[in-house]
This record gives C-alpha cells, sequence and structure tokens, in this order.
C-alpha cells in the first residue's frame, strides 16, 4: 500500500505537468485547428532561460517571470512569423511548420544556453515530506499547487471575461465568431501567448524535480500530444485528465511493471482505449460532411 | 507527340529520375558524395511509401519509422543469430513488416486525423522501446553491427554501389507506385481521400483499401531500413525513433504530397542540407529548423507540386 501511494504521487506530480503541456496543445488547436508541436520547447525555454538568468545573479522571483516573458515573446512570434504568414495552409502543412519551429527553438537553445542538464533549486528545499508510508517533494506540492492555479485562472479567464468568451466562441465555430465581429486573428494570437506561458510555468516547475536541457522539449512534446488525444482533443478537461493519467501509467509501469517499458505500458494504454473510444475520453464524436 | 505530352506522361518522371542517377556522379569528387546520393534514394524509398499512405489515401502516420526499424534490425539479427545471408534478412524484415502492418493496421485505421497520428505515432514508440531493450538480441541502446550484404560472390561495401543499387530500388519502386496511383485500387483511394464516407457510398471497401496501402507502405519503408542497416554496417535503435519518423512525414509534405518526384526531392533537401549545414557548425539545428518553415511558408503545396504548376506540367 505504501508503495501504491508513492508511485501514485510521484505519478500524479509529472502527470500534471504534461496535464499542463496538452492544454497548451488543446488552448491552440481549439482557436486555430493548429497541432503545436513546439509546445515542448516552450517548456524547455521557460526552464532554461530561469536557469541562465539565476545563474547571472538574477534573483529567482525576477528570473521566473521574466523567462515566462520571455517565452511569451516567443510563442507571439512564431504566430506572427510562421502561423500568421502560412495562414490558408493545410493543417499537415502548419504542423510541419511549428515542427521546424521547434527544431530552430532547440537550436537557438543549443546556441544561447549550452548542452548540459541544468537544475534549480527547490522553492522550500528537499527534505521530503512523509505522508502515510510514502514520502513526497515540497516541490512535488509547489508543481501541483502551480499546476491547479494555472487551471483556475485560465477557467475563470474563459468563463468570466468577454476576451474569454471571444476564445469559446472562436473555438466552437471560427467563421460565426468572425461574423459577430470577433477579431479571430487576434484570439489565435492571444492563444499562443497563453499556451507559451503555460508551457513556461510547468517548465520552471517542474525543473528542480526532473533537470532541464536544451532538448527537453521532444518527449514533452510527444506525452503531451498523447495525454490530449487520450482525453479528446479540444476539451481542457481532457487535457488534464489525460495528462494525469499518463503520469500515473508511466509511474505504475516503472514501480510494478518495469522502467524500461514504462512509455510502452502508457501508449498500450492509450491505443486500447482510442480504439474503444475513437473520440478519446472527453471528445465529442463530430460526422463527417459529404 | 508534342513536347506537352511527353512531359505529361507518367512515366516520364521515372526516365527524370533515372537520368537525374545516372547523371548524377559525374559530379561527385569522391565516394563520400556516393555516400550521401545513396542516403537520398534509401530515405526516398522509405519517404514513397508514406507518401502512397498520405498523399492518395489521406492517412498520416507518425509511426513509420517503427518499420524501418523491422527492416534495419532483421538484415542485422538474421545473419548474426542464425547465420543465414542477409538478403534473407531483408526478406524475413519485409514479411514481418508486412504481418505486422496487417495486424495492427485493421484497429489502428478506424482511426481519424490527429487520433491516426497518435496511434501510429505510439507504434513506432512501441517498436523503438523494443529493439532498445532486448539488449540480448539487438544489443541495446549501442546498437550492434550489421554483416555485409553478400550479391553474386560479391560483398557490397562501397558507397558506389549501394549508389546504384538504392537508385535502381527507388526507381522500381516509383515506376510500382505510379501504376498502383492509375490502377483501381488508385482511384479507389483518391476516392476516400476527398470523403470517406462518399467511397463508401459508392461501394469502395474502405477499411480494404486502406489496410492494403498501408501495407504496401510498411514494405517500402522495411526495404528501406534493411538497405540504411546494410549501407552503415551499424544498426542502433534511432533509425525507428519519434524523430525519424517526424523526419519521413517533412520528406513527404516538403517535397509534395502525392508527388512520386517530391519524396526524392523532399529526401533529398532533408538529407543533404543537415550534411551542407555542418559548416555552420553549431547554428546548424537553428538554419535546419529555420529552411523547413521557409519551405513550407513558401512552397506550401511542396516544392514539386508548386514548381509543377508554375512550369504548367501536370504529372509529378
Amino acid at each position: 500500500m505504501a508503495q501504491f501511494l508513492q508511485f501514485a504521487l510521484s505519478g500524479v506530480t509529472v502527470g500534471a505537468i504534461y496535464g499542463l503541456v496538452a492544454l497548451g496543445f488543446t488552448l491552440i488547436y481549439n482557436a486555430s485547428e493548429v497541432v503545436n508541436f513546439a509546445q515542448g520547447e516552450f517548456v524547455m525555454l521557460g526552464g532554461m532561460t530561469t536557469v541562465f538568468l539565476t545563474l547571472v545573479g538574477v534573483p529567482l522571483a525576477v528570473a521566473a517571470p521574466a523567462a515566462v516573458i520571455i517565452t511569451v515573446a516567443a510563442g507571439l512570434a512564431l504566430h506572427r512569423f510562421a502561423i500568421e504568414t502560412a495562414r490558408g495552409a493545410t493543417p499537415v502543412i502548419l504542423i510541419i511548420i511549428t515542427i521546424g519551429a521547434s527544431i530552430f527553438l532547440r537550436g537557438l537553445a543549443q546556441v544561447v544556453f549550452d548542452k548540459r542538464f541544468h537544475s534549480l533549486p527547490p522553492l522550500f528545499g528537499s527534505d521530503p515530506i512523509h505522508l502515510a508510508d510514502a514520502s513526497i517533494l515540497p516541490q512535488s506540492l509547489v508543481v501541483l499547487a502551480g499546476a491547479g492555479v494555472v487551471v483556475i485562472l485560465l477557467g475563470t479567464f474563459t468563463g468570466r471575461t468577454l476576451f474569454g468568451k471571444a476564445l469559446i466562441a472562436t473555438a466552437s465555430n471560427r467563421l460565426a465568431a468572425l461574423l459577430v465581429g470577433i477579431d479571430t486573428r487576434r484570439i489565435v494570437g492571444f492563444s499562443f501567448a497563453v499556451s507559451a506561458a503555460i508551457g513556461a510555468v510547468a517548465g520552471i516547475l517542474i525543473t528542480p524535480i526532473t533537470l532541464t536541457s536544451y532538448d527537453v522539449g521532444t518527449l514533452l512534446a510527444l506525452k503531451g500530444f498523447a495525454a490530449a488525444m487520450l482525453g479528446g482533443i479540444g476539451s481542457a478537461v481532457g487535457a488534464v485528465v489525460g495528462g494525469l493519467l499518463v503520469g500515473l501509467m508511466e509511474a505504475f509501469a516503472a514501480g510494478y511493471v518495469s522502467s524500461a517499458y514504462k512509455d510502452a505500458v502508457a501508449f498500450l494504454v492509450i491505443l486500447a482505449v482510442l480504439f474503444a473510444r475513437p473520440q478519446g475520453l472527453f471528445g465529442a464524436a463530430k460526422p463527417e460532411r459529404v | 507527340m508534342s513536347v506537352r505530352r511527353v512531359l505529361d506522361h507518367r512515366l516520364a518522371v521515372i526516365a527524370l529520375v533515372g537520368a537525374i542517377a545516372v547523371a548524377l556522379p559525374m559530379w561527385f569528387p569522391s565516394a563520400y558524395y556516393y555516400r550521401i546520393g545513396a542516403l537520398v534514394f534509401v530515405y526516398a524509398l522509405a519517404a514513397l511509401g508514406l507518401n502512397l499512405l498520405m498523399g492518395f489515401a489521406g492517412q498520416v502516420s507518425l509511426g513509420h519509422a517503427g518499420f524501418m526499424g523491422i527492416g534495419a534490425y532483421a538484415v542485422a539479427i538474421v545473419p548474426a543469430q542464425f547465420a543465414l545471408p542477409a538478403w534473407l534478412g531483408l526478406l524475413a524484415g519485409a514479411a514481418l513488416s508486412g504481418i505486422v502492418a496487417l495486424a495492427v493496421g485493421r484497429p489502428i485505421l478506424r482511426l481519424k486525423g490527429h487520433y491516426l497520428a497518435v496511434a501510429t505515432l505510439g507504434f513506432g514508440l512501441l517498436v523503438a522501446i523494443v529493439f532498445t531493450n532486448e539488449t540480448r538480441w539487438t544489443g541495446g541502446p549501442d546498437g550492434m553491427t550489421v554483416a555485409r550484404l553478400m550479391l553474386f560472390g560479391r560483398t557490397m561495401s562501397s558507397a558506389q554501389s549501394w549508389y546504384w543499387i538504392s537508385a535502381f530500388t527507388f526507381i522500381a519502386a516509383a515506376t510500382l507506385a505510379l501504376n498502383l496511383v492509375d490502377s483501381p485500387t488508385g482511384r479507389a483511394l483518391r476516392a476516400i481521400h476527398d470523403s470517406e464516407i462518399a467511397a463508401r457510398v459508392l461501394g469502395v471497401d474502405v477499411a480494404q483499401k486502406k489496410l492494403a496501402i498501408f501495407t504496401v507502405s510498411a514494405l517500402y519503408a522495411s526495404v528501406a531500413g534493411s538497405f540504411l542497416a546494410l549501407l552503415n554496417g551499424h544498426v542502433t535503435p534511432d533509425v525507428c525513433g519519434f524523430l525519424r519518423s517526424i523526419e519521413l512525414v517533412a520528406m513527404v509534405v516538403l517535397g509534395g504530397t502525392g508527388s512520386v518526384l517530391g519524396s526524392l526531392v523532399g529526401s533529398a533537401v532533408l538529407v543533404v542540407l543537415p550534411q551542407a549545414l555542418t559548416v555552420v557548425h553549431e547554428y546548424e539545428t537553428m538554419v535546419l529548423g529555420l529552411v523547413i518553415m521557409g519551405f513550407m511558408i513558401l512552397l506550401r503545396h511542396g516544392v514539386v507540386p508548386t514548381l509543377a504548376a508554375r512550369a504548367g506540367v501536370r504529372w509529378t
């Protein structure tokens, strides 16, 4: 039982980060139908920028927000210079463009930063907190709290503000949104900015636990994408639940089966779920129009 | 026949590729260039298979490198473990890839769009994980050496011989692909691409046609993987990694989905570019990303279809 709890705690921690990456995917997908494979690079940029700012003596309290702002700038630039200029291209072309962007950002990080692994000091030290028979790092609680705050803020924003409602309108029908006077281009740009911010926050939160380097983005994008699909693309609830599930499956597979095959177990479960529910857990089945 | 009619004939593409393959070595200053040339044709073969699936049937696969991996490890394991010739390994790999494609394809191809993408991605990942962890058979993450191919009593080890083998195989595969596209199956696939429901209403067995083309594309990738392993004399799990699958998709889209010549152009760009970019040292990855973005923004239907449309040529 102690083991079970231990695996569950570590699974939820990693799962919260996957959930945030999946949420970033979902936001951009809803606004523009683009699957942004540079989402993982936002996580990397958040973590790496914070690390290097603190290395040159900037206090963490300043470095972290600065890293988020820099990542948001990268997200806006990606939208303005790549997605916007390629307007009207098919979704698969746009996907390749975001893959190009992720390669570019990885290359940029190699040049500006370096190729080594880096860490950040955990916010509340590294003495584990004992919980029943299991122990949890204080930073894991920070990750969970941070992820919770992001989800609540995003939920409040989209549900309560005019801009947020415009975002929902754009997601459900872009043409209709345009016709009632919503500037859908700004909405899409905004979704890139928010996704970048969410990614950066995820990167800063997780770096003290899992370390970061210029190439952590690929695996995170892959897991986040899988999580978003498991939840059902387009569903924000699905993204978070999918992320947590992928994290938990990995942790249990690593603990009870074998750590080498943890990704295999996670993907086998995802495949099994998709075979049973081709639209994901929370996705709505859309009939094809002829 | 007028010049236009000749250019529009589908075999013009084959003639063009053949001419390029024969003419290029005249400007090759060293064996290194033969090696790059061989790599271009090998990747073009895998990309062509994927292009049949993406361009004609409209189904995406983010796990096609998995089949390359099966082909690559087959030519490595069969001679090493069973003391059988490498060409038998190539056939065994192709057979296994075909069987796996048939088995996996049936449930996976029921999924659509991004769900299909994530399922194929999962498949590719599973293959890579198995090859990485079954160290006893595959040498684990460090990979294993591949015995040279013996053909007609001669060892195929020079880059030059592999250039000709891969160029010839690509041309044969391209001929097959062009004939397939013009067959009833090809027309059925294009109908599926336009609208699955409309195709079904017309009496097309959608599931069976999709499965058929998925299997063919798996065979192309498997043979390409075998060639790659034999050419390099070494194989590591990187051959079937996620990035390799992405690279194949990028080759197809960059060259032009649905264009046979496009597969070759896409492969040429993405094989030659990283080699050429070594001159800019640490900026290599950055420039590669920028070039991919630039190509897709400026030539959004892919290099070959965009240029062909400008030149007024129909067949690509």
